[in-house]
């Protein structure tokens, strides 16, 4: 059976979890039908039943929920505890989870505790025998392809490696709960207060359908009234790149790249910005890329689909004054 | 409020700077970081300067380690110009070393530093290094040494004994409170690396730095090789120059069904 760790939001398994369950569909299948199982932690933002649902239509056979006082707050390790029990009840052969910040974290104390191998942001798998996957490395610029010969095999997988898609065939969908006991030792590191984050422009970038990013381009601090126009003008988020965050322009939550978020928005509106490595790792994922650049052979605008060549300064209060004009 | 003298132990990765042209080495085991030099992830960098200000904030002491090449000696002094003041290296080629083995020879080293009554309270890492890109020598480190571990931690700072650490989760903004000894692994955006002055750098030059050899030898990376991804042959649309391009652009924002 592949175990799959799922991060629920108030509407169901989010999308990165439902793209991982989509890959452990395609192992399941190369692998000869094994069962996909999702295991959930704690109290979930959504009705459970809705979530088992949802991740039937995804084809998972079972859904595990652990739910008692140890997953009131969140921990690295209080997770993993749950995740192992019921990869030790079920005998899961591979857990898995997206590679987000929590899943690595979880995956890591899973692997750690199992004395096995761990694989971070896994985009394909080569072969079975032995199980052989490729991943992400020097911030997506290079491809590793590594042998996981351990049981259970342990991975993450990398955001927007395949797109999430339901499966022909639905599964059971099942919920089975669970109150596992978690050792004192796992519930010493835990979130003791949270803060929902202050609401600016960069609030959820990493979710936004639409990310309007900034580089050096913007040429100072004070250059961000248009690029912010437009933001709102598209509903969207505001994102930077390094050289912003470095410069002092922006704070450092609105970075994007490898140190930063990775975003994975319908649209990608980046205004210059060159498109170094650091950048790109963070913003490779996003469907359409529009570049605006004065510099015609930038990195960014040879990888983008569309582009503008001029300064930001120039194009976008052009586009945020047309938008304007067509809505009236 | 005043604290406890704290030994910080700081773990660094000399690392290709990567913020060029990627190239591989011939073995396909390694990148290539002949023609770009090389650095610490941004990651380490914060790390080092919480290290450093911990240090400072409790009388205690910052001392920098890392597993790699002679040559990562010059990433250690980097960190002893800017307030670290005892380093270790331990030799060993990095890219044999799988994250396991890693943190097997971190452990060792805070082991044998304890035993010569040199404890280090506080471990701080990069939450994952430029290269392998692993995001788990931390956290197999606090399982080694039976502590607890806080990942992705931006600001961390000592109360009471205990280590307050923040960290930007899915809900918003999230803190841990941990006793000590900890481990923390640390990522960009908390605090601000300080460049090193010519006093620190001079400083630097006169430390004597710890050699060790590995304690074992290691089970490795489990890497088959490495491999560049095809260069994809740019596809791109030019919609227009300057303002003027501003109607096409919104013409495929009402495409792509961005606009409503």
């Amino acid at each position: 059976m592949i175990l799959v760790l799922v991060e629920v939001d108030a509407d169901g398994a989010v999308e990165v979890s439902r793209e991982t369950i989509t890959f452990a569909r395609g192992l399941s299948h190369a692998g000869g039908g094994v069962p996909v199982d999702a295991v959930v932690v704690g109290d979930l933002p959504c009705a459970p039943e809705k979530l088992a649902e949802q991740l039937a239509s995804y084809g998972v056979r079972d859904v595990h929920h652990a739910t008692g006082e140890p997953f009131s707050a969140y921990g690295g390790a209080s997770w993993a505890s749950a995740v192992q029990s019921v990869r030790d009840a079920t005998g899961a052969v591979v857990v898995t989870a997206a590679g987000t910040p929590r899943g690595m974290e979880v995956l890591a104390h899973v692997a750690a505790r199992a004395g096995v191998a761990m694989a971070a942001n896994v985009v394909s798998f080569d072969g079975l025998a032995p199980f052989t996957v490729r991943r992400q490395v020097v911030g997506g610029s290079v491809l590793e392809e590594m042998v996981l010969d351990e049981r259970p095999a342990v991975f993450t997988v990398a955001g927007h490696a395949v797109e999430a898609e339901p499966a022909a065939a639905p599964g059971n969908g099942r919920l089975v709960g669970a109150t596992p006991e978690v050792a004192e030792a796992d519930l010493v590191a835990r979130v003791v207060s949270s803060e929902p984050p202050a609401p600016d422009l960069s609030g959820d970038l990493t979710s936004a359908k639409v990310v309007v990013g900034a580089g050096r381009g913007a040429g100072s601090a004070e250059g961000f009234a248009e690029l912010m126009e437009l933001t709102e003008l598209l509903d969207g988020a505001l994102g930077v790149s390094r050289v912003v965050t470095s410069l002092g322009w922006r704070p450092h939550h609105e970075q994007i790249g490898q140190t930063g978020s990775r975003i994975s928005p319908d649209l990608y509106v980046a205004c210059g910005i060159s498109g170094a490595i650091q950048h790109w790792a963070g913003c490779s994922s996003s469907k359409t890329i529009l570049a605006i650049n004065t510099d015609a052979e930038a990195p960014m605008v040879a990888k983008a689909h569309y582009a503008v060549i001029g300064d930001l300064h120039e194009v976008v209060p052009a586009i945020n004054a047309e938008i304007r004009r067509r809505r009236g | 409020m005043t604290e406890a003298l704290t030994g910080v132990l700081v773990c660094v990765k000399r690392v290709v700077d990567s913020s060029g042209e990627v190239v591989l080495a011939e073995d396909g085991q390694s990148v290539d970081g002949r023609y770009a030099g090389y650095t610490v992830s941004n990651h380490e960098e914060c790390a080092v300067e919480i290290a450093v200000q911990a240090a400072a904030a409790t009388g205690g002491t910052a001392t920098v380690l890392t597993l790699g090449e002679p040559e990562a000696v010059e990433q250690l002094r980097s960190a002893l110009a800017v307030g670290c003041t005892a380093a270790t290296l331990v030799e060993a080629d990095p890219s044999s070393y799988g994250p396991t083995d890693v943190a097997r020879e971190i452990a060792a080293v805070v082991r044998d530093h304890e035993a010569a009554g040199r404890p280090h309270d506080l471990v701080l890492l990069g939450n994952d290094a430029a290269d392998s890109g692993d995001f788990q020598v931390g956290i197999r480190l606090a399982y080694e040494l039976g502590r607890p571990v806080v990942n992705g931690a931006a600001v961390v700072r000592l109360e009471d004994g205990q280590v307050v650490a923040e960290v930007a989760g899915p809900d918003g903004h999230e803190t841990y409170r941990v006793p000590l000894p900890a481990v923390v692994t640390v990522l960009e955006g908390g605090v601000e690396p300080r460049y090193p002055t010519v006093p620190g750098r001079m400083k630097a030059k006169k430390v004597e730095i710890e050699q060790r050899t590995p304690t074992a030898e290691p089970t490795g990376p489990k890497r088959v090789r490495l491999l560049l991804p095809p260069p994809q042959p740019s596809q791109v649309e030019v919609l227009g120059k300057g303002a003027d391009a501003a109607p096409a652009v919104v013409d495929l924002f009402e495409r792509i069904g961005v606009l409503r």
